[in-house]
């Protein structure tokens, strides 16, 4: 069994302009894409050959560990979004995140925060930890909270290569335009 | 005294097209500019804003994250400028020459070490020739990570980064920091190289 590529619910260009199609075109096509070709070329002959995705992220190290991980993050920040989205959390969702946190914009700002600061290549994250808390954290590079036993419910992608060709340095910008993005019925479905 | 973020002794257009004009400039005035202020307020009130760089960067466990950061962020870009230069390229010469056959076979063995510590180095950080124990050596650090900081796994005096952050070249290149790192070998400073393992062995 070979690792996919999954395909998008929407048009490379749907996101513009927070997203362009170019980033898309690299971030999807390119990065994602060669992550996928690698973690097909290096698990065949290892113990992780038949293993799940979610497996082989709890369990391998190195170059196994980083494709592997880097093919799960992006496929989970892809398809968080839609385009018109944006808004707020409904439900269950929303009552946990301002007992959580204070309140929805509360949350939004601790999570734009983790997102600028992270140093470095990486991911801020949302999740539920097993006591049912929401917590706010960074990873560097391909880190994925699944391996602490947390389960994700949102991310936002800081390597470089997610918003320097629209945003260059301006992090800041790109974070900014993330919360319009956001399908909150799927970060539900998560939760 | 403040730090503060040294002048290129050459135009951002002067590396094209192996270096792109924009890609030069935001570098230099954004990048390396965020890390000098980022440094100097790290610092402010500490009782170290008078220490030199290199004293700092050589006992940097003792200090916070963001002196490391940006402490390495001001010392690594500002070697990276200065082993940069216009119509670069070439192969070192004199002793430089000698001590790259003795410990890599030749140049071009130095240069297949770099690009491919640059290449395998996951994440954003840097790819080194360094000076260790009289010896040249290859090895790679993350994020601004560098040679003569106390954490690093191989320690030593740098005498050549290769910024191998995307913000470095994804304007060009994107995804293939191949290309960027095949590119850099136009525009290196053998000279500039030269001059510094000359202090680093003596």
């Amino acid at each position: 069994m070979s690792f996919e590529l999954p395909k998008l619910p929407y048009a490379l260009n749907a996101l513009e302009p927070i997203i362009s199609q170019k980033t898309f075109e690299f971030h999807y096509g390119k990065h994602h894409q060669t992550y996928v070709t690698n973690l097909n070329n290096l698990v065949p002959g290892t113990k992780f050959e038949n293993a799940t995705l979610e497996t082989i992220i709890k369990e391998a190290e190195g170059p196994v560990f980083n494709n592997a991980a880097q093919v799960w993050n992006h496929t989970f920040f892809f398809l968080t979004f839609a385009p018109n989205a944006g808004g707020e959390p409904t439900g269950a969702l929303a009552d946990a995140i301002s007992k959580n946190f204070g309140s929805f914009a509360e949350f939004k700002e601790k999570f734009a925060k983790a997102a600028v600061t992270l140093f470095g290549s990486g991911w801020a994250w949302l999740v539920k930890k097993p006591d049912g808390t929401l917590e706010i954290i960074q990873e560097s590079n391909a880190g994925n909270p699944i391996r602490k036993g947390f389960t994700p419910l949102l991310t936002c992608d800081v390597w470089e290569h997610a918003y320097y060709l629209d945003y260059q340095n301006k992090r800041p910008d790109f974070v900014e335009g993330f919360w319009k993005l956001i399908d909150w019925k799927v970060v539900a479905s998560r939760f | 005294m403040a730090f503060e973020l040294p002048k290129l002794g050459y135009a951002y257009d002067s590396l094209v097209p192996h270096i792109d004009a924009q890609t030069m400039e935001i570098h230099h005035t954004k990048h390396h500019a965020a890390y000098v202020n980022n440094l100097n307020n790290a610092l402010q009130g500490t009782g170290n804003e008078n220490r030199k760089l290199e004293e700092i960067i050589t006992e940097i466990s003792k200090y916070p994250a963001a002196v490391r950061n940006n402490g390495g962020g001001h010392f690594n870009h500002s070697l990276f400028w200065e082993v940069m230069k216009p119509n670069g390229g070439g192969n070192p010469t004199g002793d430089l020459s000698d001590a790259v056959n003795k410990y890599f076979g030749s140049v071009d063995k130095l240069k297949e070490n770099l690009n491919n510590a640059g290449l395998t180095r996951f994440g954003s950080g840097w790819a080194w020739l360094v000076v260790k124990g009289g010896e040249l050596v290859v090895s790679s650090t993350p994020n601004q990570d560098n040679p003569l900081m106390d954490i690093a796994e191989v320690k030593g005096t740098p005498i050549l980064g290769i910024d191998v952050w995307e913000h470095a070249y994804y304007l060009k290149y994107q995804n293939r920091r191949n290309e960027y790192l095949a590119a850099f070998w136009n525009v290196i400073n053998w000279e500039e190289i030269s001059r510094r393992f000359k202090l680093a062995i003596h």
